[in-house]
């Protein structure tokens, strides 16, 4: 087994030798990464390669998927992920998932939802500004805030997804294909919003689009058949990756 | 290769016999549900207008007794009203709270194999004939509490409304159960993935999704409550009395119709067609019940 590259002590975010099980099913196999603050991580790789799995086990949402177990270790900011709570982890790495999920409540509502179960007490109207600013969506929105989140558009819902994730206050913010189920113009403010969020947080993102992994990534890691192929800054991946199949891969010479 | 001869375009395919017979049989099924209804109602609003035509509407509606078989006669409906609306509110006080708890923690806590056992468990007390529940009200639960209330009538709307409570918890939970299914779980991986406690994923995402349905299913089961007879022609008595206390005998409009149909009561006096005038207005109760079910269902249901 290849030894664990040692822990940038910079990193947000880090994988060591981790192993994923579902059931029976290895889905990850030892994966060791670490991801550095302010940057935007792609993850990239077939179906089923095990990256959104990877990105579950940062904020432990795996949990909920009974018959599940994982080894090795997990770090945020140096301190381990297994014995910390997962609620309290999960309001420091906030995520956005495949599907816009927003609740069944007002636009507002949505946002002031997760900053009130994290004990915000300060101005809530400026918090939700704030957020949907930060997502890009405040001036599509701001004169019906009182709307149910269900009559936004798709590209919408998901970007109140992410002002959601925000009012929480994380540091890093997990996205797990965020564009599958959006349109390109959707995907292009996406997009944009993404590349003004890593100034403030760091974000790991999963995507299936080769395009969109070099426009708003800083390094990328390609995954296949649950092991961390190879791992480098996007630009070098994109340009003269060292691995065969990742070049047969971004190249859609196979996937 | 050999190939299906062509046939002709003029062949009766699309509008055979065994199309048309076909559609003509469901839909026969489907219109005798509704001519039934009708039928039903026409016989209870022709016998409640001859029932008027010897009783003022407004002494029925007004008068504070029911004494049809005395030789002073009222016919006042608000004891018989009275009764139905004590053993409803007891049934709900005991059912809500039991089937919407139920319904959340199998919905939302029980591990599979809670629940493989649960479910089942709730749709076989759905299966217990009425008249077992009325008897169990009559010989337990009535004894059973004499023993902490000692001035507790053999009669008693308290026992019959807490039976009638424990039959329609099954069809609450289950009822309330499908609703909080029917919420996606992506609802509850956003709450949770925003740092919220099981508890607040529960009472504050997934429960007001469900809301709805979970008030539907009260409706639903209320409505049952008003409509059961077993039980309280059991347990309940056959006192028609205005009465809030719980403790005392009294009698609910179906136990009325049942007494007064098992009796020898002649057709065509007013005690009979009496039955029909209070079958009318629990028709009506009923009926009305379930339009604001659907009402709420349709009102507030989330597409989401």
């Amino acid at each position: 087994m290849e030894t664990p590259p040692d822990t940038d002590v910079s990193a947000k975010l880090a994988a060591r030798d981790l192993h994923f099980w579902y059931g029976t099913t290895h889905a990850l196999k030892g994966i060791s990464l670490s991801m550095k603050p302010n940057l935007v991580t792609a993850f990239i790789g077939p179906s089923g390669c095990g990256k959104s799995t990877l990105l579950r086990c940062f904020n432990r949402m795996n949990e909920l998927i009974p018959d599940t177990q994982w080894e090795g270790d997990l770090l945020l900011d140096g301190e381990d992920i297994r014995s910390a709570d997962p609620i309290m982890l999960r309001r420091r790495v906030g995520m956005v998932f495949q599907k816009p999920n927003p609740f069944p409540k007002s636009i507002e509502e949505n946002i002031a939802w997760g900053a009130r179960i994290n004990g915000y007490k300060g101005n809530m109207p400026e918090l939700v500004e704030r957020c949907l600013r930060q997502a890009a969506l405040w001036d599509e929105v701001k004169d019906r805030l009182k709307d149910n989140a269900y009559e936004l558009s798709g590209g919408q819902q998901q970007r109140l997804c992410i002002a959601r994730a925000l009012a929480a206050e994380p540091d890093v913010l997990l996205m797990d294909e965020p564009a599958s189920a959006l349109d390109p113009l959707a995907t292009g403010k996406l997009e944009e919003t993404i590349i003004e969020l890593k100034d403030a947080y760091t974000i790991v993102i999963v995507t299936h689009n080769m395009q969109q992994a070099s426009r708003i990534s800083d390094e990328t890691a390609f995954f296949y058949l649950g092991e961390l192929v190879e791992f480098d800054d996007t630009e070098v991946i994109f340009t003269r990756p060292e691995n065969k199949r990742t070049e047969d891969y971004i190249t859609g010479r196979f996937g | 290769m050999s190939r299906t001869p062509l046939r002709s375009l003029q062949t009766n395919v699309y509008n055979s016999p065994k199309e048309r017979v076909v559609q003509f049989v469901l839909g026969a099924c489907a219109v005798a549900t509704v001519l039934t209804l009708f039928g039903i109602a026409f016989v209870l609003l022709g016998e409640s207008f001859q029932f008027f035509s010897n009783v003022n509407v407004l002494d029925f509606l007004t008068d504070t007794e029911w004494t049809p078989q005395f030789v002073e006669k009222h016919y006042g409906i608000w004891p018989l009203l009275s009764g139905t609306l004590l053993v409803t509110l007891i049934a709900a006080f005991v059912s809500v709270p039991i089937g919407v708890a139920s319904a959340v923690y199998i919905a939302e806590y029980a591990p599979a194999s809670a629940r493989r056992v649960l479910k089942p468990g709730l749709e076989l007390l759905a299966g217990v004939p009425t008249v077992v529940y009325g008897y169990f009200a009559l010989t337990f639960v009535t004894p059973l509490l004499q023993r902490f209330i000692p001035d507790l009538q053999i009669f008693n709307a308290l026992s019959a409304g807490i039976v009638v409570g424990i039959m329609i918890i099954p069809m609450i939970a289950s009822l309330s159960e499908d609703a909080l299914r029917a919420v996606p779980r992506s609802l509850a991986f956003g709450g949770y993935a925003l740092g919220a406690t099981k508890l607040e994923v529960v009472t504050k995402i997934m429960v007001p999704s469900a809301l709805s349905g979970i008030i539907a299913s009260f409706i639903l089961g209320l409505s049952r409550a008003i409509g059961e007879t077993m039980i309280v022609t059991l347990a309940a008595g056959a006192t028609p009395r205005l009465t809030a206390n719980p403790m005392e005998s009294i009698q609910t409009m179906t136990a009325y119709i049942v007494q007064v149909s098992l009796g020898d009561t002649p057709a065509g006096s007013i005690a009979y067609q009496s039955l029909f005038a209070v079958g009318l207005m629990l028709f009506l109760i009923t009926l009305g019940l379930n339009v604001v079910a659907n009402k709420v269902i349709r009102r507030y249901k989330e597409n989401y």
